[in-house]
């Protein structure tokens, strides 16, 4: 059954209670939280992902969110990440208890899943090819990532792009796609559609909010994609458009950075890589307009022949 | 109240009941085989036994992903202790390695499924300071810590403040006696050290002798006060055991050598916890031996209460309405051995009152 089949109320008391089964890509959480700002967070923005009744089922992650008070914060009660009773993070004022379990999950996949390869990057698919899109601060990847799943791609991730470490290929983790301050209301402009979560500020006073991953990409949420280039995004204020190729050992330097585990997996990090960067073409890539750089990754996907890209 | 219900060592003794698992009894194994920090080594046992395919696949890859980064651990492990001995070539005695890489570098059965946090090395007390200034010049330095820390480590404890890698993140422990210098059980580190032999392949360091290895674990064990990783350590007891129970004369030897450094309390307590976790095979004479160490009666049904308790995984699944009062006792118990109640005191007072308060201190 889809999540979105439960009452809200009815969501709203099984995570305070039991907690909910959730199937995330290759990953099944169990969620609780008695926090409502959570279960509203889940509702808008997992309606497509199936849950189960947690009885008698197995879960790779069981995570909380829940309110949590100390002495030394006074009365007012923080919203602490609770991994199984491991608890990797600083409790969180209580309006940001969704981002915080939004982050709680990424780490528990990049802390564990190591059957793949995982960077901290976007990948978005189209035509049955895969583009990578490392995330580099400020380098407006999500925005692109978001605008582009808007215009027809499917969305595998904003965050973690999985590698598995047979095949090569990418599987996909459909989870919302975080945006912050001016991209919200930039992508509102880019597609009336686009479905977001209510706003909340961040530690650093940003506002967050995130953007229901589209259906279409939920739906085909268990089937991997062959990854084809390496994009490395920037957004620029007021600039030319620019696609410049990169060479094979920058980009293998780029991506053991961007990797969570390339250590963790020794020589076999060292293979994956190498097969990855071998069967992919890599650019920098410039943009200032989401209209234009859209339409660049178009193109992109139905050309077979890469080194024309930009002329 | 519901008994707890641990699934870990119930797999080690009992493999083969993994055919019967349901997905709840999955999902409770990996869970609280993570918290004990032995997925990789509950792997290799499946593996060994042949069972690792009635593994269900949704519950896999927990187990796989944990060999990997063992496997990484290891090989890391290995290069690390080669490193470390071109960089001390210049000292004429050897080294011994303890624990965790010790096993790792003599591939000991003990190493099995192994994560290694530390490097754990013994060292003469009158030579520490040429090792930490060798270490030194190879990239190796203190870590920072409170002045009252810095202080009790120097006075009372049996190791050396860490010392961490520049750049790799790596941290050995210099030690120069097996527990405290004030501690009720004061085994010799020097005897220790004269029966070490050489790690096949690590020219320059050395291996505890099949029985001080299993002495020293067990003393390790009942003296650790938070007992982070009981279940895991135990379970290296129990590797050691079976191991070295395979050589002739092995328990007439370790009884033996127990006596003669005063560690049969601790081996008594090691075998009978290891028997209850691991079911490890121990030869009723080893035991009808034991029986003059044993504690009074009383004091043995307290001792079962605390550390059935305390070595169980620390997931909650494992825990009732005891395990709480059970910790404290171990942590009081631990330095209640480890020193006399005019030190123990004020130090418990100072760590309970006074450090919480206090600013963490910038890395030395």
């Amino acid at each position: 059954m889809k999540l979105l089949q439960l009452p809200p109320g009815e969501l709203r008391r099984q995570l305070a209670d039991q907690g909910i089964w959730l199937g995330t890509g290759p990953f099944s959480l169990r969620v609780r939280s008695r926090i409502d700002s959570v279960a509203e967070g889940l509702g808008e923005l997992y309606g497509q992902f199936e849950v189960r009744n947690p009885h008698e089922t197995f879960a790779d992650f069981h995570v909380s969110v829940d309110p949590q008070t100390t002495l030394r914060e006074g009365l007012r009660p923080k919203a602490n990440f609770s991994f199984d009773g491991i608890k990797p993070f600083e409790p969180l004022p209580l309006d940001q208890a969704y981002p915080l379990l939004e982050r709680g999950l990424d780490w528990c996949v990049s802390e564990h899943a190591h059957q793949y390869l995982m960077i901290r990057a976007a990948v978005v698919e189209k035509n049955d090819q895969a583009v990578i899109l490392p995330a580099l601060p400020d380098s407006g990847k999500s925005t692109l990532v978001a605008a582009l799943v808007l215009s027809g791609w499917r969305l595998l991730s904003d965050e973690l792009t999985l590698i598995d470490r047979k095949s090569g290929w990418i599987h996909p983790l459909p989870r919302p796609i975080r945006l912050k301050n001016e991209s919200i209301p930039l992508i509102r402009a880019f597609h009336g559609d686009a479905f977001f979560s209510g706003v909340s500020r961040s530690s650093a006073d940003d506002s967050i909010a995130y953007m229901r991953p589209p259906k279409e990409s939920v739906r085909r949420q268990h089937e991997p994609a062959k990854p084809r280039w390496i994009i490395f995004p920037k957004w620029v204020s007021d600039g030319e458009l620019e696609v410049l190729p990169r060479s094979k050992q920058e980009t293998y330097q780029s991506l053991t950075q961007h990797a969570f585990n390339y250590s963790q997996l020794g020589t076999e990090g060292f293979r994956v890589c190498s097969a990855l960067i071998k069967q992919t073409d890599s650019y920098d890539f410039q943009y200032s307009r989401l209209e234009e750089a859209v339409a660049i990754f178009d193109r992109l996907a139905v050309s077979s022949v890469p080194t024309k890209l930009g002329n | 109240m519901r008994a707890p219900v641990e699934l870990v060592s119930h797999v080690f003794r009992n493999p083969e009941s993994i055919r019967g698992f349901s997905m709840a009894d999955w999902d409770k194994l990996v869970r609280q085989g993570r918290h004990a920090n032995l997925l990789a080594r509950l792997h290799a046992l499946l593996i060994q036994a042949r069972l690792d395919t009635a593994i269900p696949a949704v519950a896999r890859w927990h187990f796989e992903a944990a060999t990997t980064l063992a496997e990484t651990h290891q090989g890391e492990m290995r290069r690390e202790l080669r490193r470390l001995r071109a960089s001390l070539v210049g000292l004429d005695f050897p080294l011994v390695l303890l624990k965790g890489a010790a096993y790792v570098a003599a591939d000991l059965p003990a190493s099995k499924g192994r994560l290694i946090e530390d490097i754990d090395l013994l060292v003469p007390a009158e030579r520490l300071g040429e090792v930490e200034s060798a270490l030194r010049h190879a990239d190796w330095q203190r870590v920072g810590l409170p002045e009252y820390d810095r202080r009790y480590y120097r006075r009372w404890r049996y190791d050396a403040p860490q010392m961490t890698h520049l750049r790799r993140a790596m941290v050995i422990n210099l030690h120069h006696a097996i527990v405290p210098d004030c501690a009720r059980y004061r085994p010799d580190a020097s005897k220790l050290r004269r029966r070490a032999t050489e790690i096949p392949g690590f020219a320059g360091l050395t291996l505890l002798s099949g029985e001080d290895r299993i002495l020293h674990a067990a003393t390790l064990l009942f003296h650790d006060d938070g007992l982070s990783h009981g279940l895991r350590d135990l379970s290296d007891l129990d590797l050691l055991l079976r191991q070295a129970a395979s050589e002739t004369d092995f328990w007439p030897r370790l009884l033996a050598r127990a006596e003669e450094m005063e560690l049969e309390r601790p081996l008594f307590y090691a075998l009978r916890y290891a028997r209850h976790f691991f079911a490890t095979p121990v030869p009723d004479e080893v035991r009808d031996h034991l029986r003059s160490a044993e504690p009074g009666r009383a004091t043995l049904k307290l001792m079962d209460g605390i550390y059935t308790r305390m070595l169980a995984p620390a997931h909650r699944s494992c825990m009732d309405a005891f395990t709480p009062p059970a910790r404290a006792a171990t942590y009081l118990r631990t330095h209640w051995l480890r020193r006399p109640p005019r030190q123990l005191v004020p130090h418990l007072v100072y760590k309970a009152f006074i450090s919480p308060y206090q600013r963490e201190p910038n890395p030395a």
